[in-house]
């Protein structure tokens, strides 16, 4: 089965996507796993927008409103036993209903730490991380690149992880 | 982009994604596909079963793919026909992008169109029948 990137697209975004698109700049970055996935340390990352309600502000979709072109940059670190009614989820680009109910739909926190406990992997980053999918038209992702990746990147290899494992949303 | 970015900072990264196509044209190191609507990379909520799944072949991805630029598509399907599900994951009110921007899609959409046809080569008008 070869899954249809377009299943689930209005129209009017699938073909403007398929206008758009370019080709990948070469080469692929790629790193051998360093050892086996039961022993490998692994942070989450996604692109939902999630955030810690009450406690850490939601991604800027004021801003996002007032300037439509424009989509927030920045991150946000939960910890990796963050609990459902503490997540807080700011998209203005899906409904975040479902993930309101169940986290791990875009961020599998709890489904990792079964894995963990299971032994299908060694360890979870004790600080799961969000940031959020719309950033801008075109899109502009060198703050991320430039920025924030760099500083996530940092945290992640301050507690020993080896792998990243990617939900966008 | 944050998949090539964090396996440039010196991870093993692997993506689970429903965009094979863009997955593709960035040059993702490792992807599972997966045909899930938007903002359900994993799955339903409380499908314990089903993210799961979900999340056991991405691992067999991360832990098998031989080369940069690995896709592979899950044979996982969502249960909810398929215009319902593309009328759950959007929001209930449309973003402002699409809202400042689908006037000028469409007029983008008909110039493709217009540019299309007039690079279209000429058919030969065919011979009158014996």
């Amino acid at each position: 089965m070869t899954v249809d990137s377009f299943k689930y697209l209005p129209r009017i975004i699938a073909t403007y996507y398929r206008m758009t698109a370019g080709e990948p700049e070469l080469p692929i970055p790629w790193n051998h796993l360093p050892k086996a996935l039961e022993q490998c340390t692994f942070g989450l990352v996604t692109t939902g927008g999630l955030y810690l309600r009450g406690v850490q502000l939601p991604f800027d979709v004021e801003r996002e409103r007032a300037e439509p072109t424009w989509g927030d940059p920045t991150y946000r670190s939960l910890p990796s036993d963050v609990q459902q009614e503490d997540i807080g989820i700011s998209h203005l680009h899906i409904n975040t209903e479902d993930a309101l109910k169940d986290v791990n739909i875009l961020l599998p926190v709890h489904r990792f730490r079964y894995l963990v406990a299971e032994g299908r992997i060694g360890r979870l980053a004790r600080s799961a991380y969000s940031f959020m999918g719309y950033q801008g038209f075109p899109a502009d992702t060198s703050a991320w690149r430039e920025t924030y990746v760099p500083l996530v990147a940092a945290e992640l290899h301050s507690e020993g992880a080896d792998c990243v494992f990617l939900t966008p949303a | 982009m944050l998949a090539r970015c964090f396996e440039q900072a010196g991870f093993c990264t692997v993506l689970v994604t429903n965009m094979p196509f863009w997955a593709e044209r960035t040059g993702v190191p490792r992807t599972l596909a997966v045909e899930f609507p938007f903002g359900h990379p994993l799955g339903q909520p409380h499908a314990l079963a089903q993210q799961m799944s979900v999340i056991r072949q991405a691992l067999d991805v991360l832990e098998t793919a031989q080369q940069p630029g690995t896709i592979v598509h899950s044979p996982q399907t969502w249960p909810v026909p398929v215009n319902q599900a593309t009328q759950d994951w959007q929001p209930s009110d449309p973003s402002p992008l699409l809202k400042a921007m689908t006037p000028k899609f469409i007029e983008m959409m008909r110039e493709h169109r217009r540019k299309s046809k007039s690079d279209a080569p000429t058919r030969p008008k065919s011979a009158p029948s014996e």
